[in-house]
Formats: C-alpha cells, sequence, structure tokens
C-alpha cells in the first residue's frame, strides 16, 4: 500500500492502487476492520479516477514565437 | 623572298611577361571564366581551424581541387561537409598568385544524389548509435494519462488535424502546438529549437510544460523528410527529458528520429493513440472496480453473518452446561449427612469392642505375681556372709603391709651406704683434688687443651684452678690491618 494520499496520485497510480485494493477485498481474507477501511479507501480511489477521467477537456494553444524563435505566450487554436 | 618567311627562331616576337603580369592574367582568366561553377566530387580531407573557415579537397579518382569555404558561408550551409560525402559544390575559382595556386571558394555544398544523402544518413546513424543512443535501455515509459502535449508540426495541415481529432476521440488534453517549418532548410534548426525549447519550460510556469512530446510530419519524398534525419534534431530528441513520440512521414519512411525516440509511431494518428488511452473504455472499467468493491464488501459481510449465525446455533444453551453438575451436587450433598452417622457409629461400635475386656481384677492379679516374686527374692539375700568376707580380706593386708615396711627401710639404709663409699672414691679419684695439689685444667671452649701445639691453635684459653677459673684475652689468631676509622668530622654546630 502507497503511502501517498489519494489526492496527489495521478489516474495511473489511483487506478493500480484500485486494482489492487478490489482484489484483496475480493480475495476475503482479511479481517472485518480492514475490510470496511479498504472498502474506504477503494471508495476515494474510485473518485480519484472519476475526477482525473471528468478533467477530459480539450484544450488547444499554439506557441507564438518572436523572430528568434523564443517562445512569448500562446494563442488559442481553433476550428481544427 | 626568305625575309618574308618567318624566321622560326622561338622567342623574337613573342610578348614578354613578368611573373606576376603572368600571374595576374592567370587569375583574370580563371575567375572570369568560372566566377561560377558547380563541381561535382567526393570531399577528401576537411580541416576546420579556429578562424571558422573551412578547408577541403574535392577529388575524384583523377584529380584534386582544393576548396574553402568561409565562415560566415560555413555557418548557414544546410549540408556540412565531412570526409567521403559525393557532393555537389557551386562556387567560383580564384587563384593565389603567391604561390602559384588555384581554389574553389565554395558559396553552397549539397549531396550529390540520393545515394550520397543516404552513405551520409548511415554514417550518422552508425555514429549516433556508437554513442549509445539508440539503447533500448535509454527510452522512457510514456506516461499513461498526460496532462498536457506538447506537439511539435506545423499549425497547419492535416497532420495536426489528425492528431488532435484523434486525442478528441480517445481523451480530450490540453494541447501545446510549437509551430515549426517541416521542410526545407529551416526544419532542422527549428524543430530542434522547438524540442528544447518544450524541455526548458518549468513545470507550473506561465507555459505549462508537457508532460509528452510528439514530434509529426505527414508523409514526403526523403528530402522533404529530410530535415528529421538531421544530427541536431536527433540530438535534441534524444536529449529530451520529456517523453517524446516520433511520426515522420508513412509507415515505411524511417528518419533517424525515430531511432532516438522514446516511442515511434507509423502515423500522426497513431502517435495520438499511443499519446492517451481512451477515456470511456477507462470509466468502464473504474464502473467495473466499483462494482467489484461494493461486491466484495457485501459478500465480505454476508459471508461472517452467515458464519456467526451458523456458529450460534451450534452454541449449546448455558443451563445445560451446568445442569449435570448441579445434580451431581445435589445428589453428592444429600449423601453428606447420614454418611458422617454412619462412620461415628462404626467407631463407636469397634470402641465398645475394645474396652469390653480392659477390667481392674486382671490388673490386681498381675500386680499381686509380681509383689510375690520381688518378696520370694529379697528373703534370700544375707549381709554376713559378706561382713565376714571383708574381715578376712582386711586381716590380709595389714600382714602385707608390715612386710613391705620393713623390706623397705633395710635396702635404703643399704643404698645410702654404697652411696657415701662410692662418693669418698670418686672424691679420690676427681681431678678436683688434683687441682689441690697445685695442678691447673686448660680449656679453651668446651675442648680440654692437653698439648702445647693445641694451645697455640686455640683463641682464647681458659684455666681452672682449684678456687675457680679464669681466661687469657682472646688472642686473634690471624691479626688483620685494621681499617682505620675516618677522621672524625667538626660538627657545623
Amino acid at each position: 500500500m502507497t503511502d501517498k494520499p489519494v489526492g496527489e496520485m495521478s489516474f495511473e497510480e489511483a487506478m493500480a492502487e484500485l486494482e489492487r485494493v478490489v482484489n484483496q477485498l475480493e480475495r476475503g481474507d482479511v479481517p472485518l476492520e480492514d475490510s470496511i477501511k479498504l472498502y474506504e479507501r477503494g471508495a476515494a480511489l474510485k473518485k480519484r479516477c472519476e475526477e482525473k477521467l471528468k478533467e477530459a477537456e480539450e484544450k488547444v494553444a499554439a506557441i507564438t514565437l518572436d523572430t528568434d524563435g523564443n517562445p512569448t505566450g500562446t494563442t488559442p487554436v481553433e476550428g481544427l | 623572298m626568305s625575309d618574308l618567311i618567318d624566321d622560326p627562331t622561338p622567342g623574337i616576337n613573342a610578348p614578354e611577361f613578368t611573373v606576376t603580369e603572368l600571374s595576374g592574367a592567370v587569375k583574370r582568366t580563371i575567375e572570369g571564366e568560372f566566377s561560377h561553377v558547380r563541381v561535382r566530387g567526393e570531399i577528401g580531407r576537411v580541416s576546420r581551424p579556429r578562424s571558422g573557415h573551412i578547408y577541403l579537397d574535392l577529388k575524384d579518382d583523377r584529380a584534386v581541387i582544393s576548396g574553402v569555404i568561409w565562415k560566415g558561408v560555413a555557418a548557414r550551409l544546410a549540408t556540412q561537409p565531412e570526409e567521403g560525402l559525393e557532393v555537389v559544390a557551386t562556387g567560383r575559382l580564384t587563384t593565389f598568385p603567391g604561390q602559384s595556386k588555384y581554389q574553389i571558394v565554395i558559396e553552397d555544398i549539397a549531396p550529390a544524389g540520393m545515394g550520397a544523402l543516404m552513405a551520409m544518413l548511415e554514417k550518422r546513424k552508425k555514429a549516433l548509435e556508437g554513442e549509445g543512443l539508440f539503447a533500448a535501455e535509454r527510452k522512457k515509459p510514456l506516461p499513461y494519462l498526460p496532462e498536457v502535449i506538447g506537439v511539435v508540426t506545423s499549425p497547419s495541415g492535416a497532420v495536426i488535424r489528425d492528431i488532435l481529432h484523434r486525442l478528441r476521440d480517445r481523451f480530450p488534453r490540453k494541447v501545446l502546438i510549437w509551430p515549426v517549418a517541416v521542410q526545407g532548410q529551416k526544419c532542422a534548426p527549428e524543430v530542434t529549437r522547438a524540442i528544447e525549447g518544450f524541455n526548458r519550460l518549468t513545470p507550473g510556469g506561465a507555459l505549462p510544460r508537457p508532460d509528452l512530446l510528439i514530434v509529426a510530419r505527414g508523409g514526403g519524398s526523403i528530402e522533404d523528410l529530410w530535415g528529421f534525419n538531421e544530427e541536431s534534431v536527433a540530438r535534441a530528441a534524444a536529449a529530451s527529458d520529456i517523453p517524446l513520440i516520433s511520426a515522420v512521414g508513412h509507415e515505411t519512411d524511417t528518419t533517424l528520429i525515430d531511432f532516438v525516440s522514446d516511442r515511434r509511431a507509423p502515423t500522426p494518428t497513431a502517435a495520438a493513440e499511443l499519446a492517451v488511452p481512451v477515456r470511456m473504455e477507462l470509466l468502464a472499467w473504474v464502473d467495473g472496480q466499483s462494482a467489484r468493491l461494493t461486491r466484495g464488501i457485501t459478500q465480505s459481510t454476508t459471508q461472517r453473518g452467515q458464519r456467526l449465525r451458523d456458529l450460534s446455533r451450534a452454541l449449546p444453551k448455558p443451563g445445560v452446561l451446568v445442569e449435570a453438575a448441579r445434580q451431581r451436587l445435589d445428589y453428592t450433598s444429600d449423601r453428606l449427612g447420614p454418611s458422617l452417622h454412619a462412620a461415628a457409629q462404626k467407631k463407636r461400635v469397634r470402641m465398645v469392642e475394645v474396652s469390653g475386656s480392659l477390667r481392674p481384677a486382671s490388673l490386681n492379679r498381675l500386680t499381686a505375681e509380681a509383689k510375690r516374686r520381688l518378696g520370694d527374692r529379697t528373703s534370700r539375700l544375707q549381709p554376713q556372709l559378706l561382713t565376714r568376707d571383708i574381715e578376712r580380706k582386711k586381716n590380709d593386708l595389714g600382714k602385707i603391709l608390715a612386710r613391705l615396711d620393713r623390706v623397705g627401710n633395710s635396702q635404703v639404709a643399704k643404698w645410702s651406704t654404697d652411696l657415701s663409699a662410692l662418693e669418698r672414691m670418686r672424691q679420690s679419684l676427681g681431678y678436683e683434688e688434683t687441682l689441690k695439689r697445685g695442678y691447673a685444667v686448660v680449656r679453651s671452649g668446651d675442648q680440654v687443651i692437653t698439648t702445647k701445639s693445641a694451645a697455640e691453635k686455640a683463641t682464647a684459653l681458659e684455666i681452672q684452678f682449684q678456687d675457680g677459673s679464669f681466661k687469657i684475652g682472646a688472642k686473634p689468631s690471624k691479626p688483620k690491618s685494621k681499617p682505620t676509622p675516618p677522621p672524625e668530622q667538626g660538627t657545623l654546630l
């Protein structure tokens, strides 16, 4: 079990941890107290995964360059 | 008439040049005639002194021409001269009168045909591979779900559209496009700068740093794609800390960047597929996990509940556990009183049995018997016999004592007489009587000295006379020089 708080996990980490928790719970050999904790952790991980999946926002911008080719900022790109 | 015939003697009529004039004429001729030439040849020895100019030889199997590329030209050449490269050089000829030499001042240089290009590419590939830049362990894993994707490509055209479409279908993300020329002279430097520029962005800065890069270009001829074969592009891609997907040309086109990128996608669309997972699938997966989670916890509690009920059924009632014991207690305590009575009764009977034979008459009989035996014995005791015997023995003792007295006295008188006789004899025989007549006894220690030699050896002599003895001084047997005592020191005080 990783020590990283669920709220700081990347989607991939949360995903791997969720899978681990589900497998452990399904094995059914954990004490009742722990299985309740596992369930709660699983629910938090699931929430984290869904959050990350909800952040599916498309935002396309092109970098603007000065005459020397150094980036100066961005300009939104639309219609592609 | 003979004068009309030109005399063939050489040197008469021909103009005469100085060396400088001739060199100048040659210079004019050569520089005029060859002010713009294209020459094809293989690059021989290349030297790059610190001045920044490049000196090289162009050669074929029979001839060599020296060449020079001035510093300003060298900096903007698309193809850097490399030894062994087959090139077409464009420039002009100049002479160098001081050394009777001529050379070509090269203004542009280009690989001569496809074969030369491929040979050069092969050489670069070997060099980079030799540095380990293609090694599989250098390849970084792509992030599972990148937050920001940086795309290095032309901002217009089908490529970026394909990428954005596919991203939108799978998992819409933030995309930063770094616009570059994807062919021509500017392609390689711009792509290089774009890759380096993305890496320079700081995470969380004004411009978000991508966590994945895609370098993409559509299909084209080998010359069109050539920018992605440049060493600078390949090195920038290899040095990139951000995982990089290359997608240049069609599936069959392989450029140098494909060897150093972390993943190679056959097409720009495929690059988008490598970049992100499918959102809907992930949502479904999360739902599935959620269902498994709920099922898991439900099953876990249900099973435990069932087991609890099963066990509690098997548990006997508490009353049953003590009933048997209680019954035993009742039964035993009932027997306690009667058994005590019975035991006392038994003991009483036994006591009566034993005490029945105990009577005073039998004791009396025993004492009477013992008294009679005592009287019997006492009557046989006669004290007269004892006194008579004592009297007789006393008499015998008196007689023996009288005899002992007599014998003792006569013995002592006899010994006394003998003793005085012996004393008189001793006095007359002993030397001490002789002393009274003027003799003396000489001793040394315990020894009696009887000879003169013994007297001389003796250290001290003692002479006994009749009225006592005296010693003659202890003469030292061997006088030695006495150590003289140190002179007494005067006291200070």
